[in-house]
């Protein structure tokens, strides 16, 4: 073994100092790859003509009508345009660590590792979902046929994205931090009366309720943490959830402030920066000289609510990046050997928990605003055990797979509501809809069997001096509290 | 004799009782400024003991820790925090079953091990995520920090593997290099060429005298092996049952019959008087 000894280190030290993307000199060809985009959006519109522009149906008299849908074949040409230009931009800014990758190779003479097709996945998935999270509304509206119809689809799509911002907060706690929070709920529940209680008491907008909401549940981790700080594994896990059962108990005996069991009603509902989302004068529908329909806020909920999650991947992506998540993952492989570096180990972890819990009072005061009503019932174990079930499926620690995982346990059930065909074999008396949880419970237990670690199961290194490899699950260490 | 003010560890009567175990007795010793201090005895002697007691992860029962900073700073280990004697004191240490980050890279290790430095570049976090207040090139600093100890090491060209990759010889030169990323005044061995070859032990040694000589780090180990005991230190501290034996020049420990009865076995003519006293 060469490497071993010092003297045949290769003099690359200057080559490529890159401590991630951004630092590497990010030479956009910005003309190609819009041109690039244009070619692969007028090769969709040349195939989506024939296929998705005209539709025929019959008409009443037993005709044939012809269907003109330009909208669809936009909104896809749209897409194509959209992803492409976006993977062309990835891609070109990937390229000088790659050319790098390629120069130490050679200098080294180890052996050649490409990157590794789990971080390839990433990088083409994230323009892709990002691309189809956008113009979901509008890819549901051209699907369900009108605004209203599309109700259903876009109620899911927000359902859903609260639980990725969820998966997302607690991904801090769990897969960052490696501490296992049954109760993330509490803080869940703590965003959302925050929001109630200060908007109906107070008159406060949504705006300022907010950080509020967010800076009351950040406390709360702090407290929470305090207790916790010296257990580990299963302990850890029992108080977590002793903790959540707490916060609902309280919610649901200190009737003087939470109204108990009923919960709190008529909760103030979201504004479009101040104009109310209402019919007649004075209204968002009003003042841009639109139809007023019900579905303007709900789609304004549907882009809220992806913003805010966007922000919480985002600010979560950044923290990685920063000495304070690197401790987070050092606290998770090894809590002794932080503690002989220096590393203050009930700040990192009281971090984790407030920065956890503060995305998730985020999502709770979201949930407020959307629901209008909120009661204890809303709060319960079963979802600090889904939210958790995301983390883990999705792969502790990785930001796209808890996104995939969301859709797959929230969107999962939903969409096996479809299952009409099987009673074809079944015969007519079969109800799809009761062996629905059944088999989505096969199907994760089959996940598990075959992706013990979670969908994403790679760690992508934070740092990197000169190539970027994905380090293996196998090796990354799950925490134990 | 050196007189104590060149001291950068000063050892006064410390006892760590289990229960009813006496782990470590009354143990008195001194590590001087810019030389290789060698704690040895047998297994179970109270050597990893009194580690932990200097690195703070046991609080003794009784004693005094004294460690003196080159500008003439002093601070008591026994009544820091333990994340402060590595933070404040500037003591690192190595364990004895290495403990790397092994999900994290080579060169996420050696950030971890500047984190109180970088917390501060970063606004304590909040500047960072601004990204405000250049933490940037503090980044940079450190990672060229840990390039130069990478490669002082021999393991610059494996900085983006992740260090449960390596081999053992190589963890175990990482584990070091990670501990003086930390810019310590001490550095606590606990058997460093444990499991080594010859080759790597040799250049383990070569490693640990560049670090006295360049980095003005004093050293303090635990060793078993003592052909790299009597190649390297300065002074030799004998441990047997948590006392203190013997104390000296690692010739005089050589020939100390005490430490010779204890440790490295008894002379051959002194067998049969031996097997007498215990009845074989």
């Amino acid at each position: 073994m060469s490497a071993v000894h010092p003297t045949s280190v290769a003099p690359t030290g200057d080559a490529a100092l890159a401590t991630d993307r951004e630092a590497a000199p990010a030479r956009v060809d910005l003309g190609a790859a819009f041109k690039d985009a244009a070619l692969a959006a007028l090769v969709t519109l040349g195939l989506a003509f024939p296929i998705l522009a005209l539709r025929t149906r019959e008409g009443p008299t037993g005709g044939l009508i012809l269907d003109q849908r330009w909208g669809l074949v936009a909104i896809a040409c749209g897409i194509v345009f959209a992803v492409r230009l976006a993977l062309r931009l990835a891609g070109l800014r990937a390229l000088p660590s790659r050319k790098a990758t390629r120069k130490a190779v050679v200098a080294t003479g180890a052996a050649a590792a490409a990157a590794s097709p789990a971080l390839r996945f990433e990088q083409a998935a994230l323009p892709l979902f990002l691309g189809v999270a956008i113009f979901f509304p509008a890819i549901a509206y051209l699907a369900a046929g009108g605004l209203t119809e599309s109700r259903y689809w876009v109620d899911l799509g927000i359902l859903i994205l609260t639980y990725v911002m969820l998966g997302w907060g607690l991904n801090i706690v769990v897969g960052l931090a490696g501490l296992l929070d049954l109760g993330y709920v509490a803080f869940y529940a703590v965003g959302a009366y925050s929001y109630a209680l200060l908007a109906i008491t107070f008159g406060l907008s949504f705006w300022i309720c907010l950080p509020l909401a967010g800076i009351l549940a950040a406390f709360w981790g702090i407290i929470l943490g305090f207790p916790v700080l010296r257990l580990r594994g299963d302990y850890l896990a029992i108080v977590t959830l002793a903790f959540g059962e707490i916060i609902r108990l309280v919610l649901i005996n200190w009737v003087d402030v939470t109204g108990g069991g009923a919960g709190i009603s008529s909760i103030p509902r979201v504004s479009f920066f101040g104009l109310p989302f209402q019919a007649g004068e004075g209204g968002f529908a009003a003042q841009f000289g639109l139809d007023f329909s019900p579905m303007h806020r709900i789609i304004f909920l549907y882009y809220l609510i992806l913003a805010l999650a966007l922000v919480t991947n985002f600010v979560t992506m950044r923290l990685r990046r920063l000495p304070v998540g690197r401790a987070w993952e050092a606290l998770r492989e090894d809590e002794i050997a932080c503690r002989s570096l220096g590393i203050n180990t009930t700040n990192t972890k009281l971090t984790a928990f407030a920065i956890g819990a503060m995305f998730g009072g985020f999502a709770g005061s979201f949930f407020a605003v959307r629901q209008g009503f909120i009661s204890p019932e809303s709060f319960n174990f079963l979802e600090s055990a889904t939210i958790l079930a995301i983390v883990v499926l999705g792969g502790m620690g990785s930001q796209i797979g808890v996104a995939i995982a969301a859709i797959a346990i929230i969107g999962g059930p939903e969409m096996l509501r479809n299952l009409g065909f099987l009673k074809a074999v079944f015969g007519e008396q079969f109800d799809p809809n009761e062996y629905r949880l059944l088999l989505f419970g096969l199907a994760m237990a089959a996940m598990m069997v075959w992706r013990p670690r979670g969908l994403i199961s790679v760690r992508e290194p934070s740092v990197i001096l000169r190539e970027r490899k994905a380090i293996s699950g196998s090796l990354v260490k799950e925490g134990h509290g | 004799m050196r007189s104590d003010a060149d001291a950068v560890l000063t050892v006064e009567h410390l006892t760590m009782r289990f229960g009813g175990l006496v782990a470590v007795n009354d143990l008195s010793f001194l590590c001087r400024r810019g030389d290789i201090t060698a704690l040895i005895g047998p297994n179970g002697a109270g050597k990893t003991t009194v580690f932990n007691c200097i690195t703070g992860f046991y609080r003794p029962t009784e004693g005094m820790m004294t460690l003196r900073q080159p500008e003439g700073g002093e601070f008591l280990l026994e009544r820091l925090p333990g994340h402060a004697i590595n933070w404040r004191a500037k003591v690192a240490r190595t364990f004895q079953n290495i403990r790397l980050f092994s999900g994290m890279t080579v060169l996420e290790n050696l950030l971890v091990a500047q984190h109180n430095r970088l917390m501060r570049a970063s606004g304590f976090t909040v500047g960072g995520v601004l990204g405000i207040g250049g933490y940037g090139r503090s980044e940079r600093a450190a990672i060229e920090k840990a390039s130069a100890w990478l490669e002082r090491v021999g393991l610059l060209d494996r900085a983006d593997d992740p260090a449960g990759d390596l081999p053992y010889g190589a963890q175990r030169r990482l584990e070091i290099a990670r501990a003086m990323c930390t810019d310590p005044v001490l550095l606590c061995l606990d058997e460093p060429a444990a499991g080594l070859n010859p080759r790597e032990s040799h250049e383990l040694n070569t490693l640990l005298l560049s670090i006295r000589e360049r980095d003005g780090t004093s050293l303090l180990l635990i060793e078993h092996d003592m052909s790299v005991v009597m190649e390297l230190s300065d002074h030799v501290v004998v441990l047997d049952y948590g006392t203190k034996i013997a104390d000296g020049l690692p010739e005089e420990i050589r020939n100390d019959a005490k430490v010779i009865a204890a440790y490295l076995g008894v002379e051959d003519e002194e067998v049969e008087e031996v097997e007498a006293e215990v009845g074989v």
